[in-house]
């Protein structure tokens, strides 16, 4: 079983600060962390490799050169080995160019069962990556997965939904994203820390892949971020309390200004 | 302050950090309140290979020392002092082992302790018998090729989690110190049972529990040492273990410490933080001299029993002495910076007051430590007098 995780590397808060000028976000200052949801892909990685009873987890992210660091923290979990895809020409990928990119690692790093990321990232939060990578490697995918259970060449797959879940069998190879109901992530043993920090991480640049220029990097990605701004906070609504009649009333005799004034 | 740690020794401080954080802080008040042992704890120290970090790599350890278990104790218990003994008195109970066990023994015992699979315990005090170690009552017959033991044991740190027991016994009638033993028991030996769990006032998710002999037998190859050694089986344990327990008090100490900084900087009074009037600000100033101070002695004395130096008792009692007193005075003061807050259970240092307690009283009170620095340092100048002349 060779279980291959994307990871993000992201900063560390949820409360990011935003640079007015550049409309990117403010980085300084903010320690980087391996994006929280794809902690839970990591477990779920090293968890089916052991009831799997063989195999290899290899964790693959993309971005500049101190990612190595949330490379060597998967390591020190009991990951295999990493692979860093490190470019100048990489850089400013949205989600498109992103899961090109990836895809295009996946297909050289070769044979595996099955791909595992985190349901979204915490930075970007757009939950497109995973997805995008498993359209361009052509094989089935599920999103917001809970639990994955083996069968041989096959996977079952318990996706979350808001009003229950759906079981899925799916064929292997495939993507999976996961919640964080789906695991308890393990903390990194002192054996591991150590051989993460001596571990030789691998490095692949755009020379090292397949890939069009034109579809990598700034010039590959179609989205154009126009403006960022955190939103204004909404204003607290209007409780009636009483007798069902008389707030009804009430409400109707607040709404119609309301109504009128849209129209 | 530096105290150049290896890269080794950094990655084990930083994994302990972020255990206490992401797993100890969470459960520290529930634990305290119940008084449960933090089994889920135990687990992951486990898993992170924390339990081996003294046991020399031949017995499955990582082949650190007294230094490792310092750094270790410490971070855990920065958080909850009561739930870093989950690990560190398995250390005691191991000690003994480590230090006068058989190559097989330590085969047998080790391993499994290493891995953090088994738990140790050290039983030593009675009801009449503690500081006055010649006065242990606990009886260990020879018969045939086994030990009949009787007695009961009093106040034992991990007693009935622990699987594999340290246990001082008398085999000899004879007074004194001479007739004592240490002598190996694993838990399920038939006639060995566990009495009442103690209520304490801190440290509360570790468990005290009285250990029951009654005509427990154990096979004679359990002895540790030779017969009659188990007095020195003791004290070369406490040397080794007493600094671990000072590594605790100044865990205790900075995080009192911490919270207290912390609120003083928060907590405004007349228009102003009070970390700004200069009552709190000396207060704070002598605070961190002293927990600082301490940690310069117990990494110090720590240092020292690694090098394998033959004469520590007296460096390992005085950072004992020293860093459990500065525990004892620096949590009495972060209460006192935190005025009422301080006094009420939903900030922690009330409970890291109570926690310290302990640190002046368990392995050794600071009497007997003092006892021990005094009779050090009287036999120190007889000894250069006699040279002189």
């Amino acid at each position: 079983m060779n279980i291959l995780v994307l990871i993000k590397q992201v900063p560390d808060t949820t409360d990011v600060r935003i640079d007015r000028e550049t409309n990117t976000l403010i980085r300084e200052g903010v320690p980087s962390i391996i994006n929280p949801f794809d902690m839970y892909a990591i477990e779920e990685g090293l968890r089916l490799r052991e009831s799997a009873g063989s195999g290899t987890v290899t964790v693959m992210s993309m971005g500049p050169p101190q990612v190595e660091g949330a490379l060597r923290e998967a390591l020190a979990l009991g990951v295999d080995d990493a692979i860093l895809l490190s470019d100048r020409a990489f850089a400013g990928s949205d989600t498109w160019a992103t899961s090109y990119t990836l895809a295009a690692g996946i297909r050289k790093r070769g044979a595996f069962d099955i791909v595992l990321c985190g349901k979204q990232a915490i930075d970007g939060d757009t939950a497109q990556v995973g997805p995008g990578v498993a359209k361009l490697l052509g094989i089935p995918q599920v999103a917001y997965v809970r639990k994955l259970t083996l069968d041989g060449a096959r996977c079952t797959a318990e996706r979350m939904m808001e009003d229950g879940s759906d079981v899925l069998d799916v064929p292997l190879p495939a993507l999976f994203t996961v919640v964080k109901e789906i695991n308890e992530p393990r903390l990194p043993s002192l054996k591991g820390k150590m051989k993460a920090k001596k571990a030789e991480i691998t490095v692949w640049g755009v020379s090292d892949l397949d890939v069009d220029d034109r579809e990598i990097g700034l010039d590959g990605s179609p989205t154009r971020v126009m403006t960022i701004f955190a939103p204004e906070l909404r204003k607290n609504g209007i409780v009636f309390e009483g007798e069902v009649d008389e707030t009804v009333a009430l409400l109707v005799k607040e709404l119609v200004p309301v109504l009128k004034a849209e129209i | 302050m530096d105290y150049f740690l290896t890269e080794e020794q950094e990655m084990l401080k930083e994994l302990c950090e972020q255990i206490a954080r992401e797993k100890i802080l969470p459960m520290r008040e529930e634990l305290d309140e119940s008084g449960e042992f933090p089994w889920e704890i135990v687990k992951v120290l486990a898993e992170s290979d924390i339990y081996g970090i003294y046991i020399p790599e031949e017995y499955g350890g990582f082949g650190g020392g007294a230094f490792e278990m310092c750094i270790a104790t410490e971070e855990l218990s920065k958080v909850c002092g009561g739930i870093s003994l989950a690990f560190a008195a398995s250390a005691l109970g191991a000690y003994p082992i480590l230090l006068f066990g058989s190559d097989e023994q330590k085969k047998k015992y080790l391993a499994p302790l290493a891995s953090g699979e088994k738990l140790a315990a050290f039983a030593l005090t009675e009801a009449n018998a503690g500081s006055d170690v010649g006065a242990i009552e606990t009886r260990a017959e020879l018969d045939g090729d086994e030990y009949v033991i009787n007695g009961t044991k009093q106040w034992i740190t991990n007693g009935g989690v622990a699987d594999i027991y340290s246990v001082i016994v008398r085999t000899k009638k004879s007074t004194g110190v001479r007739g004592i033993s240490a002598l190996i028991v694993e838990k399920d030996t038939p006639g060995f049972t566990f009495g009442k769990k103690e209520n304490k006032m801190g440290i509360r998710a570790s468990t005290t529990r009285e250990l029951i002999f009654q005509d427990c037998r154990v096979p004679k190859e359990n002895l540790l040492g030779r017969e009659g050694t188990g007095f020195i089986v003791a004290m070369r344990t406490f040397d080794k273990s007493r600094p671990g327990v000072a590594a605790q008090a100044v865990g205790i100490a900075q995080g009192a410490f911490d919270e207290a900084v912390k609120y003083a900087r928060q907590r405004e009074q007349f228009g102003k933080p009070i970390a700004s009037f200069q009552g709190i600000q000396f207060m704070l100033a002598d605070m961190a001299t002293q927990i600082e101070a301490a940690r310069a002695l117990v990494y110090a004395a720590a240092r020292m029993v690694d090098s394998g130096a033959s004469d520590v008792g007296k460096n390992s009692a005085m950072a004992k002495v020293f860093a459990s007193d500065v525990a004892m005075k620096v949590t009495v003061d972060a209460v006192q910076i935190l005025g009422g807050y301080g006094y009420m259970k939903e900030y922690p240092v009330e409970k890291m007051m109570r926690d310290a307690k302990i640190t002046q009283i368990y392995e050794g009170t600071n009497q007997i430590q003092r006892s021990i620095i005094a009779s050090a340092v009287i036999k120190d100048s007889a000894a250069k007098e006699r040279k002189g002349k």
